[in-house]
This record gives structure tokens, C-alpha cells and sequence, in this order.
């Protein structure tokens, strides 16, 4: 009797191949149903077909530390253009021998940025913080005190403009669409339009135009003799920009608060400001942080546009590397380059918002 | 105790004569802020002695334009110049609208896919693409184009009547036949009928429950009416093939390297975008959609036609709008590349003019009437499509 049960456990039959392992996992991913197989095959068959050859263009062919002329005869891609241009791209006219000037205003910047990321550092002591390094950045790229060369800002440009314009872009337009979007939710009739009229205004425009506003009708606003630099108007223009965007956001937040918010602050005795300051804003902001992070990036990429205006940000001073004789004719992988750089930048802030917006969806 | 008689507060604590006194404040500030840079503008015009008003309309523009639907030429006024230009930047939008609508679609549920592959390639395409500013993937594909192509003499031609060269991409067409103005009327006399089917077949389903085929019908219709009239005219085959004579292309269509990087930048840039869109659309229906509507024994092309794309539109036709809307925006970028788009046209005339208040006011004008009439159709479009709620 004893035989028929055993007592022992047996070990467990394995699944079939088939459906484990790569055998499997391809099975079940790329090869369910006549339909999906027919897309792998096309798929691989593509890839096949494209990645090989460009494989063999950008690494393998490819020349990194040669001049120009000797870049004309091979197949492969030239990177030799971006070391021998590097520190020109990067800083544009920005005095040569004062360029770890701006390097290191960017490693303020990125560090700055780096602990940010954390929602346990965002303290009252990280503003002051950022204030400092924002007046640290500022006196490493003009100069004129504590024995450092003033450089006029004419001479700024590459990736330190670009970060500058949308910081500051950013920072500036922040405040402005917040007070925008209380406007356009305020009760005053008149204040409300005037809101209105400006948000949807500027919506309704490229950015081009502004752009075209800043650097050519600006300068006749303003009465003779005075004038401002080119990279403060087009600055002005970013801001006004991005303002009327970050209004619509904050505005999604404003009435995705609920009417009990309003009634018991107004309970409490509590006037608007006061409403708004404790009650309102601290929630709607919050709800409206992922979306302004999008806002930022697309920010981070309209800088490019000041090209048409002539100003030298990373775009223009790729562009003027490309129009040197000895460089000529390699664009694509100048322009490569330049869309590493930007996508890098654009891909940890989208990262990052995705972050943000799980933590903050499961905290309450 | 006191009483407070509402009469006896004074006017600066009573709410509504605040508010009427804070908003003369602010108009009186935008006013005067106003005033000072209008009045500092016309002094400042005088001064330079730069003419004010849109009498340059008239004048002879004395530029050429690279491309143009109608016919135009150096001797043209400004204001034709500007119609050429403002219809060159509806031209690329409306191509740009239509391709990028089929391959953002495609894209987007290309990242649905159950395929692992295919899921994987099109949202690495989509956050590589929405990443990367579309000024530099303009230049990209415009260097691509010039650096990369040939000179017309030794233009590739991957398949017969298409020719690739860096002065643009020439390509056969049916030659011209007075049948072709006949196919186009038939198309659209197509159109009208499969619309007035379509609401007779609607009334119809609605009163007795019979179904009518619209879309096979629809479709037979469309493709059939041209057809007919196509062989009615005896089926003219004849082809116009792009030819080498001298140094460019003649016959066929050529089409610039401008109008393609412009084109291809915008449609590769906004698709990232519209297939995200249609992503999240599709996944906001949820899955006991579909599985009561197969559970009432509804098949899987009804089960889209009648339930999954009615509820999916509403979520994705607003954010597709804008995108849309940006793309006509984002067309302005032509000027940095060498498209006369209406802002390169308009740029063209400040430069020849001085005149640059009326240009930048022209452009801003032209991409408003855009928009407010694209929003003015989605509010329409919402009010039609909202939920009706008990």
C-alpha cells in the first residue's frame, strides 16, 4: 500500500521549450498569430537592410581625430568635426582662455539641478540656494568683479545661451503665467478679458514672430538712446511666450480644484490673496508640475529658434563650423551632434516628469 | 454691540466698488503703457522717416519667389507677393495635415502592438522625435538633401520616372488631359452622393432598423465615378517623364529640397506627437467597452465603427486639433531654410520696406485667423460630440 503513495515529492515537469526562453518569449511577443509574424519578418528584414550600413558609417568607417581634408576621401562618417570644433560650438566667441568661465556657471547649473531632483531637498534653504547659484552663473559669465575679465554679452553664445535663455525663460515666465492664469479665473470682467485677450493672443502666434518683434520693432518702443542688448529682447520674447502657455496649465490646475477648497478658506475668514497664497496655489501647483515640466521642454527646444534672429546659440555656432571651408559638406554629423546634446537634455526632464507624476499620484 | 448697516462701510472695504476701482487701475496702466511705446514707435518711424500704413501693397515688389501656385513674378505688387506667400505656407500645412495624420495613426497604434518589435521601434521613434527641436531636423533633412544628392546630371533613380538630385525630387504624372478636369468633378459629385446616402441610409436605420452598406458603397462610388469617367475619355495612358535638358528637369513634377525638408521635418516631428495622442485616445477607452460589445455579439469592425472610435474621437480630435494647429505654426520655420512661406515673403518685404510693424502684424494676423477659426471649429465640434449627461 505503501508504493501507492509517495512520500517524496516528485520534481515538477518543466514547461515545454517552446513556451520558455527566448523560444518562448519570442512566441509569445513577435510571433502570435500570421499577422504579427508577417510584421517581425518585414521588421527584422528593415532593420537588417538599415542598421548594418549605418553601423559601419558612424563606427567603423569612421575617422574621430583628423583634419578636415582628410576626411574627403573616406566613406564613414567624419566626427573629426565635432573634438576639433568642441570648444567653439560649445562656447561660441565666449573669450577663449575664460572659457571654464561658463563650464563651470553649466556645472552650477546642472548641480543645482541634480539636487533639485529629489522632492525631500525642496526646502526654503534650495531657493536660497538657487538664488546664490543663479548670482554666482550670472557673475562667471559678465565678470567685472573679484578680478574677472567683463565679457560683453554680445560675445556669449553656444550651450551656455541656451541654457540661459530657457532658465531664465523659464523662472521669469513662471510668476507671470501664474498671475495670468488667477487673471483669467478672476471674477473682474475686465481683468478676466485683458487676460484673455493676451493668453489666446499669443497662443495664437508662432513664436517666429515674436522673435521678429523682439530684434526688429523692440528697439522703436523705446525713445531714443536707450537700448537693450539683443539677447535680453529675445530673452523678453521667450518669456512673454512661454508665459501664456504656463497660464493655460496653471489654469488646468486652478479648476481642477473643488469648490469646498474655496468655500472653507473663505469660511476661515480668509481674503484672496490669503486664499490663494495658503490654500489654493500650493494644491493647484502641485497638481500642474508633470505638464509644466513638458512646458519646459518645449522651452528648452524653441531656444533654437533664435537662430533666425541671428543670436549664436548651439545651433548658430554649429552652423558657422559647418560654413568654414575646411568643414564644409559634413553636416550631418554636426547636426548629429547637436541632436544628442538636445535629446539628452529633453529625455532626462521627460524622464524625470514621468518620475514625478507616479510620485505624486500614489501619495494620496 | 455695533451694527454694520451695509450703507455704512466705506467704498474702499466694499468688494464690489474695489473691484471696479482695482480694474480702472489696471487699464489705466496697460493704457498708458500703451500710449508711451505707440507714442515712442510713431516718433521713433518719423524720425527714420519710414512710411506708415499698407500702401506698399501696391508698389512692384521687384523680388522673385522660388515656388508659387499662382502665377507671379518680380513685377507683381507686395500684396500678390504676400498671397503667394501666405498660399505656399497652406500648401505645405495641408500636405503636411494629411500625411502626418496617416502616419501619426499608424505610429500610434504601432506603440499598441502586441508585437514587442514594432511597439518597441515606434516609441523609440516617438521620444527620439519629440525630443529633438524641429529647427535642427529641418536643417537635418535640407543638409541631408543638398549634401547627400547628386547634381541633376547624375540624379538617382531608385524606381523608372523618379529622379533624385540636390536641385529637388522630379517625378512622372499622367500627362495633361481634358479628362483629368472631368475626373476631378466626378470625384466630387462622388462625395455628395455617399453624403446624402449617408444620412438617407442614417433616417432610414433609425426608423425601420435596416442596415444600409454606407462604406462599401462609399467607396465604390468614389473610386468608381472617375474611373468610369477615365475610360469614357478612352483611358488616356499617356505619361509625362521628367527629362535632363541642360542643367535641370522638364516635364513631369519637380519639387524643391525646400518645400521636402520643410515638409518631411514637419510631418516626421508632429507625427511623434499625433501618435501619442491617438495612443492615449485609444487606451481611454476602457477594455469592458469592447468586451460588452462583443458580448452582445457585435463583430470586430462594428465593434470599432460603432463603439470604440465614437468614444476614442472625443478624447483625441481636441489635442489633434492643436497639433495640427501647431504644425501650421511650425511651418513658419521655413524662412530659416529658404521656403517662401508668408513669414519668409513678409520678412522679405520689412527688409525692402523698413516697415516692419505692418510685416510682423500681417504675420501675426495671418497665423490668428488660423487659429481662431480652428478654435472656433472645436468648440462647435464639442458641443456636438460632448456627453450628454442625465
Amino acid at each position: 500500500m505503501e508504493e501507492a503513495i509517495k512520500m517524496t515529492q516528485t520534481e515538477a515537469l518543466k514547461p515545454p521549450v517552446t513556451s520558455v526562453g527566448v523560444i518562448g518569449w519570442a512566441k509569445n511577443n513577435l510571433f502570435n498569430g500570421w499577422v504579427n509574424s508577417i510584421l517581425s519578418i518585414v521588421t527584422l528584414f528593415m532593420l537588417w537592410k538599415i542598421i548594418p550600413p549605418l553601423f559601419q558609417w558612424a563606427f567603423i568607417d569612421s575617422v574621430w581625430h583628423t583634419t578636415g581634408k582628410a576626411c574627403r576621401g573616406i566613406d564613414g562618417a567624419c566626427w573629426s568635426i565635432i573634438p576639433t570644433n568642441l570648444r567653439f560650438i560649445i562656447f561660441g566667441f565666449f573669450p577663449y582662455e575664460s572659457q571654464w568661465r561658463p563650464l563651470l556657471a553649466m556645472f552650477i547649473l546642472f548641480g543645482l539641478l541634480f539636487y533639485s531632483r529629489e522632492r525631500k531637498h525642496w526646502t526654503k534653504y534650495l531657493g536660497y540656494g538657487w538664488i546664490v547659484g543663479l548670482f554666482v552663473m550670472g557673475l562667471l559669465m559678465m565678470g567685472g568683479l573679484f578680478g574677472l575679465t567683463s565679457v560683453e554679452s554680445t560675445k556669449w553664445g553656444g550651450l551656455p545661451l541656451t541654457l540661459l535663455l530657457s532658465v531664465f525663460g523659464l523662472t521669469a515666465a513662471y510668476p507671470l503665467g501664474v498671475i495670468l492664469a488667477l487673471g483669467r479665473q478672476s471674477k473682474m470682467r475686465g481683468v478676466k478679458w485683458l487676460c484673455v485677450l493676451y493668453i489666446e493672443l499669443i497662443r495664437g502666434v508662432p513664436l517666429i514672430s515674436l522673435l521678429f518683434m523682439s530684434s526688429i520693432i523692440f528697439p522703436l518702443f523705446l525713445p531714443e538712446g536707450i537700448t537693450f542688448n539683443k539677447i535680453l529682447r529675445a530673452q523678453v520674447a521667450i518669456i512673454l511666450f512661454t508665459a501664456a502657455y504656463i497660464a493655460e496649465v496653471v489654469r488646468g490646475g486652478l479648476q481642477g480644484m473643488s469648490r469646498g477648497q474655496y468655500e472653507a478658506a473663505e469660511s476661515m475668514g480668509l481674503n484672496y490673496y490669503l486664499t490663494m497664497r495658503l490654500v489654493i496655489l500650493p494644491q493647484a501647483l502641485k497638481i500642474v508640475i508633470p505638464p509644466t515640466v513638458s512646458i519646459l521642454i518645449s522651452a528648452f527646444k524653441d531656444t533654437s529658434l533664435v537662430v533666425i534672429i541671428a543670436l549664436w546659440d548651439l545651433l548658430k555656432t554649429t552652423q558657422s563650423v559647418l560654413s568654414n571651408p575646411e568643414w564644409m559638406g559634413f553636416s550631418r554629423e554636426a547636426y548629429i551632434f547637436i541632436a544628442i546634446l538636445y535629446f539628452l537634455g529633453c529625455f532626462s526632464m521627460s524622464n524625470y516628469s514621468r518620475k514625478l507624476e507616479k510620485e505624486l499620484s500614489t501619495e494620496d | 454691540m455695533e451694527k454694520t448697516l451695509p450703507g455704512s462701510v466705506p467704498f474702499w472695504l466694499d468688494p464690489k466698488k474695489r473691484a471696479i476701482m482695482f480694474q480702472i487701475a489696471v487699464f489705466a496702466v496697460v493704457g498708458l503703457l500703451a500710449y508711451y511705446l505707440i507714442s515712442n514707435t510713431i516718433i521713433n518711424l518719423k524720425k527714420q522717416s519710414i512710411a506708415t500704413g499698407f500702401s506698399f501693397f501696391h508698389k512692384e515688389s521687384s523680388f522673385e519667389i522660388g515656388e508659387s501656385l499662382i502665377s507671379y513674378s518680380a513685377a507683381n505688387s507686395y500684396g500678390r507677393a504676400l498671397v503667394v506667400g501666405a498660399l505656399n505656407t497652406l500648401k505645405v500645412s495641408f500636405i503636411g495635415i494629411i500625411i502626418t495624420l496617416l502616419l501619426g495613426t499608424i505610429l500610434g497604434i504601432a506603440r499598441l502592438s502586441s508585437n514587442w518589435l514594432v511597439s518597441k521601434l515606434a516609441s523609440i521613434y516617438i521620444e527620439v522625435m519629440q525630443d529633438i527641436p524641429i529647427l535642427l531636423q529641418l536643417f537635418f533633412w535640407y543638409a541631408i538633401f543638398y549634401e547627400t544628392f547628386p547634381s541633376p546630371r547624375q540624379a538617382l533613380s531608385p524606381i523608372t520616372g523618379l529622379f533624385l538630385c540636390n536641385r529637388g525630387v522630379a517625378f512622372t504624372v499622367p500627362a495633361a488631359h481634358p479628362a483629368h478636369k472631368y475626373m476631378l468633378l466626378a470625384l466630387f459629385v462622388g462625395c455628395v452622393v455617399v453624403y446624402l446616402v449617408r444620412r438617407w441610409a442614417k433616417k432610414r436605420q433609425e426608423k425601420t432598423g435596416k442596415f444600409f452598406p454606407v462604406f462599401r458603397f462609399g467607396i465604390a462610388i468614389v473610386i468608381g465615378l472617375p474611373l468610369i469617367t477615365w475610360l469614357a475619355f478612352g483611358a488616356p495612358m499617356k505619361m509625362d517623364i521628367p527629362k535632363l535638358v541642360g542643367f535641370n528637369f522638364k516635364g513631369g513634377i519637380t519639387v524643391s529640397p525646400e518645400f521636402i525638408a520643410i515638409l518631411l521635418g514637419l510631418i516626421l516631428y508632429t507625427a511623434a506627437f499625433v501618435a501619442e495622442v491617438v495612443r492615449a485616445g485609444i487606451q481611454s477607452v476602457s477594455k469592458g467597452q469592447r468586451e460588452a460589445a462583443m458580448a452582445i455579439g457585435l463583430r470586430p469592425a462594428p465593434i470599432l465603427n460603432l463603439v470604440i472610435l465614437p468614444q476614442a474621437l472625443r478624447v483625441i480630435i481636441p489635442p489633434l486639433t492643436s497639433q495640427m494647429l501647431n504644425l501650421t505654426k511650425n511651418s513658419s520655420l521655413a524662412v530659416a531654410i529658404g521656403y517662401p512661406d508668408f513669414v519668409s515673403v513678409a520678412n522679405t518685404t520689412i527688409n525692402q520696406t523698413g516697415q516692419a510693424v505692418e510685416g510682423v502684424a500681417l504675420i501675426m494676423a495671418l497665423y490668428l485667423i488660423f487659429s481662431l477659426s480652428t478654435s472656433a471649429f472645436m468648440n462647435w465640434y464639442n458641443k456636438r460630440v460632448a456627453l450628454v449627461e442625465r
